[in-house]
């Protein structure tokens, strides 16, 4: 997976709704078709930042099946980071299919 | 944000295990759920989930802020050390703390004395106003800071339009008791804008304005400072509105100013200030305000914003000529010609104006220097100590250096420890200099000379001791902790494991610190000898007469409200009865006493020639030779002859004759004295002639002097002196005081002893002989115990290699001669570069000295000889120690 996407990823995620570290994974690669395998190792240090930099806040909570869990939930400057990273991800992808596709008609 | 998280990070790390845990739980009950078998299950999601720990460390590294961790981390493992350790650390702490605080102490007093500003608002506009260059005042001079006469104060203060506001002050000494025993207050006479200037505010009551310095003011008001306040009236409030006597007249308090203020003169405190149109209201017919020759005010203004002082002292000196002329004092030729040429300029002010600043600057940073090399010296040997430690523990740091640790952390975890003991300290230093810097201060005042010096830490004092904590840091523990690393490990497993002889190379920097041991403790040596042979020189000095049994008493007549003719007539009789009362063996009156620091001055003119010299004068009664046993060489002593009303005569000194009339005796020759135009110019005959005396100060030498007798002098001091020469100092006192009380009650007499008065006029030199004389002996110390402490080191590290020699047949003697080959090579070493240092070190306290040359070979020998039997004695143990090794155990050690 790209540097810095799973962040991204995981804010995408949660504005759908809380969730908890789990289902955060899963969930990333259900929606991708499993194309994209999340590290359960990377998860949580990347949830920590996120957390640390109040983009999202997490409380005890209990999961579908019965089982006390960690759930996170996106905070407004959160879902404002969402907007940007997106923006910024939109304008990544297009300067880069600009270089691999060429627009023909221009010669 | 990320702090709260550092301190945070323990509850963290549950919050983040915990929630790993309910992780697993999760995906195991899913496996479970896709049909694995429970314990298949937990597997799987711990596969998937990967190190838990790893995890937890990953998200723990998030939180820490790396660098203050490890030090953190190293900073505990010095403590330990030093738990561990406690005898060292107490010595070097110790040592350390003693350094620094002496340091500390005289940095703090020279900041207090050259480095801060007044405590006042923007001091950096106030500038002081003066005659550049000239010194040389004809007239009466008065005060500690005589620079114009208030008539020419009044022109500048009219005239002026440099200054947003400007003052002038001069200093007093005001007698507050009413007879018998004195007391002195410090008084300021202030013009009316002096406060308003410095912008000082009340602390009760009001402080003076224009308004209260008009000429002619009747029932002037004063104003006290918070410290008298507080002395006299306990703090009270009640205090503004008392009329307070200052030499019999009586004043209103109007307020009390903040315990920050002392006034602009650095070194000093004032008690009372009161306005300067109260000076004739004080001294009556000798008031100076109209005396065109009486310097006792000194001016201070600020400048306005725009004004540069560059832009003041040319305004200044387009001032200055229309006001020296108007101003002109009744002045002999020569006078006239050089008060007509003054100028004025802006100096800057911003520090205040002192005495105490000219007369120690010098020597406190010569003593800095000083404190500096003894820190240094100390600092050398902790440095030693701390390398043998290593030593010690070169096996551990060659394994860490081989298992990929980095050189940068073992210097870091090394330094931690000296880091620890130089902030102790460090610390301890700084509280130590606030006793030691008192007692420093305290030791300057004099009788004479209340010293007052505000000591407080500014920012200043504290960037000077981290910097102090730093440096020593650096040289003990930075160093030596680099001097450890700089080994290739596998060099040091192998020498570590069986040392043989020690290479030299690694030894090296332990005898480099020892040599410059050696070299600063003699530069100390030196400097200490020089101060301690120049005060010699002066107290043995020939002063001419003898400072042994001689009482001077002041007899102030400022309240007895008598006239010039019956102070004479009272002080006359006085003078008889004392001299009859039992324990008194002579005495006599005495216009300036020797060494006091008064003088008076004239010039004379021999065959109708103004000689350019200035001739120092005394008006002194008969007797006095004999009081003072001063030799006469021919003629006669004053008696009862020489009347106000007889002819004038003189007794002159060698140099006199020398200088005059070519060292001949110039008994029954003539002079006149040079007195102003139009003033007849009186013919003196010499009497008598006397041994060369000192004057002014013992450092100086014999100048011409001349003695007229006391009833033939121009004008009746108020206050009297007598020389009384006596056994029996409390007894005479006693005596005089009975005396004086059935005289007249009102009357304050004073007493000092000679010799304190001599012993008061050297207290720099004093100073500087006690203090550089310490601090050289505490370098010496430490310097040998350094060497003592090396070759010790030096003796344990060569065990095997003094084994084997014994055992191939080398005996006793040639041991001891080996180890003691190797301590001259350090000492001669040492001495050499010292002895360089000092001649070039000594140089700068040139100034300082009296009769010794800086250069002294004497002095330089004495001090390089002293050292060098010093550290013989010191390694010879070592030495000694070393030829009673039995080879066997020697060799059999490791």
């Amino acid at each position: 997976m790209l540097q810095g996407t799973l962040d991204l990823l995981i804010l995408k995620t949660l504005a759908l709704g809380p969730a908890h570290g789990h289902t955060i994974a899963y969930a990333i690669e259900r929606r991708s078709d499993d194309v994209l395998q999340v590290e359960h190792g990377s998860l949580y240090p990347a949830l920590h930042r996120l957390e640390d930099r109040g983009w999202i806040t997490s409380f005890w909570g209990t999961s579908e099946n019965n089982r006390r869990a960690r759930y996170y939930r996106l905070t407004p400057a959160g879902r404002k980071q969402l907007t940007a990273q997106t923006t910024r991800w939109d304008e990544l992808v297009r300067a880069i299919n600009q270089i691999l596709k060429p627009a023909t008609s221009s010669e | 944000m990320a702090f709260s998280r550092f301190f945070r990070r323990s509850r963290w790390d549950d919050e983040r295990a915990r929630e790993l845990e309910a992780h697993l739980e999760i995906e195991t009950a899913d496996n479970i759920g896709r049909g694995m078998a429970p314990k298949e299950a937990l597997e799987a999601a711990r596969r998937k989930l990967g190190n838990v720990t790893r995890i937890r460390e990953d998200i723990y590294l998030i939180n820490t802020i790396g660098i203050v961790d490890s030090v953190w981390r190293d900073l505990l493992y010095g403590a330990r050390l030093l738990r561990l350790n406690p005898g060292f650390a107490i010595v070097a702490i110790l040592s350390l703390a003693l350094g620094v605080g002496a340091n500390t102490a005289i940095f703090q007093l020279l900041d207090a004395v050259r480095l801060r500003a007044l405590p006042v608002t923007h001091p950096e506009q106030l500038v002081e106003v003066r005659i550049p260059g000239n010194d040389n005042r004809s007239g009466a001079v008065m005060g500690r800071h005589p620079v114009l006469t208030n008539l020419l104060w009044e022109r500048l203060r009219d005239r002026q339009q440099a200054f947003s506001g400007v003052f002038a002050w001069g200093s007093i000494g005001f007698e507050l008791s009413a007879g018998g025993e004195s007391r002195e207050a410090e008084g300021l006479w202030v013009s009316g804008d002096y406060f308003r200037t410095l912008d000082v505010q009340p602390v009760v009551g009001r402080l003076l304005v224009a308004d209260d310095d008009r000429r002619g003011c009747a029932a002037p008001p004063a104003v006290i400072s918070y410290g008298f306040w507080q002395r006299e009236y306990g703090g009270s409030p009640s205090a503004v509105g008392r009329a307070i006597s200052l030499d019999g007249h009586s004043y209103d308090i109007v307020g009390v100013t903040p315990a920050s203020f002392f006034g602009v003169e650095v070194g000093r405190s004032y008690d009372i200030a009161v306005p300067l149109c109260a000076e004739p209201y004080s001294r009556a017919s000798r008031s100076s305000l109209d005396r065109k020759d009486a310097w006792f005010l000194a001016v201070i203004g600020r400048l306005k914003s725009d004004w540069p002082s560059e832009k003041a002292t040319a305004h200044l000196r387009t001032l200055a000529s229309d006001m020296f002329r108007e101003t002109l004092p009744n002045y002999s030729p020569e006078d006239t010609r050089e008060y007509l040429a003054s100028t004025l300029a802006a100096f800057p002010a911003q520090t205040g104006v002192s005495n105490l600043r000219s007369d120690y600057e010098s020597p406190l940073w010569l003593l800095l220097a000083t404190t500096v090399l003894v820190l240094l010296i100390a600092c050398a040997n902790l440095a030693n100590l701390m390398l043998a430690r290593a030593t010690a523990r070169e096996r551990e740091i060659a394994v860490r250096l081989a298992l990929g640790a980095s050189r940068g952390r073992i210097v870091r975890q090394l330094t931690a420890e000296s880091l620890l003991i130089a902030a102790a300290g460090s610390a301890a230093g700084a509280l130590l200099a606030q006793w030691l810097s008192r007692l420093l201060v305290a030791s300057l005042a004099t009788e004479d000379d209340r010293v007052f010096v505000a000591l407080a830490g500014d920012w200043r004092v504290f960037s000077f001791i981290a910097l102090l904590a730093a440096g020593t840091c650096m040289i003990f523990g930075v160093l030596p902790a680099i001097r450890a690393t700089a080994t290739s490990p596998g060099a040091a497993m192998k020498a570590g494991s069986r040392g043989t002889t020690d290479s030299r190379e690694r030894f090296g920097l332990r005898r480099l610190l020892v040599v410059a041991q050696v070299a600063l403790s003699l530069v100390l040596v030196v400097g200490a000898l020089l101060f301690a042979g120049s005060l010699r020189n002066i107290v043995t000095t020939d002063a001419g007469f003898t400072h042994d049994a001689i009482l001077v008493a002041t007899v102030d007549f400022r309240r007895a409200g008598l006239s010039d003719a019956n102070i004479t007539l009272t002080h006359a009789q006085l003078l008889e009865r004392l001299r009859r009362q039992p324990p008194v063996q002579d005495a006599a009156q005495v216009r300036v006493v020797p060494v006091s620091g008064n003088f008076s001055n004239r010039r004379i003119v021999i065959d109708g020639v103004e000689r350019k010299e200035n001739v120092n004068r005394n008006a002194v009664s008969d007797r006095y030779f004999k009081t003072m046993t001063t030799v006469m060489l021919a003629g006669r002593d004053f008696d009862a002859r020489d009347g106000a009303t007889a002819a004038k005569v003189a007794v002159v000194t060698e140099s006199f004759a020398r200088v005059f009339y070519g060292g001949q005796n110039p008994v029954g020759r003539t002079f006149q004295v040079a007195e102003a135009p139009g003033q007849p110019r009186p013919i003196y005959e010499i009497v008598g002639l006397a041994r060369d005396s000192k004057y002014g100060d013992l450092r100086e030498s014999f100048e011409p002097l001349m003695f007229v007798p006391a009833a033939q002098d121009d004008q009746v001091a108020l206050t009297q002196r007598l020389v009384i020469r006596t056994a029996d100092v409390a007894r005479t006192t006693a005596a005089m005081t009975a005396v004086v009380r059935t005289i007249s009650p009102s009357i304050v007499v004073t007493y000092r002893t000679m010799q304190a008065q001599v012993r008061d006029s050297l207290l720099r030199e004093r100073l500087m002989a006690t203090l550089s004389g310490l601090f050289g002996g505490l370098a010496a110390v430490i310097a040998i115990i350094g060497l003592y402490g090396v070759m010790s080191y030096f003796v344990v590290r060569r065990r095997n290699e003094i084994g084997i020699r014994m055992a191939l047949g080398a005996d006793r003697r040639e041991v001891v001669r080996m180890v003691m080959r190797e301590a001259a090579i350090l000492v001669a070493a040492g001495l050499t570069v010292g002895a360089v240092a000092a001649l070039l070190a000594a140089r700068t306290a040139s100034t300082l000295l009296f009769g010794v040359k800086p250069y002294d070979p004497i002095t330089l020998a004495t001090a390089i000889a002293g050292l060098a039997i010093v550290a013989t004695l010191a390694s010879y143990v070592p030495a000694w120690r070393a030829s009673r090794l039995e080879p066997t155990v020697a060799l059999r050690e490791d």
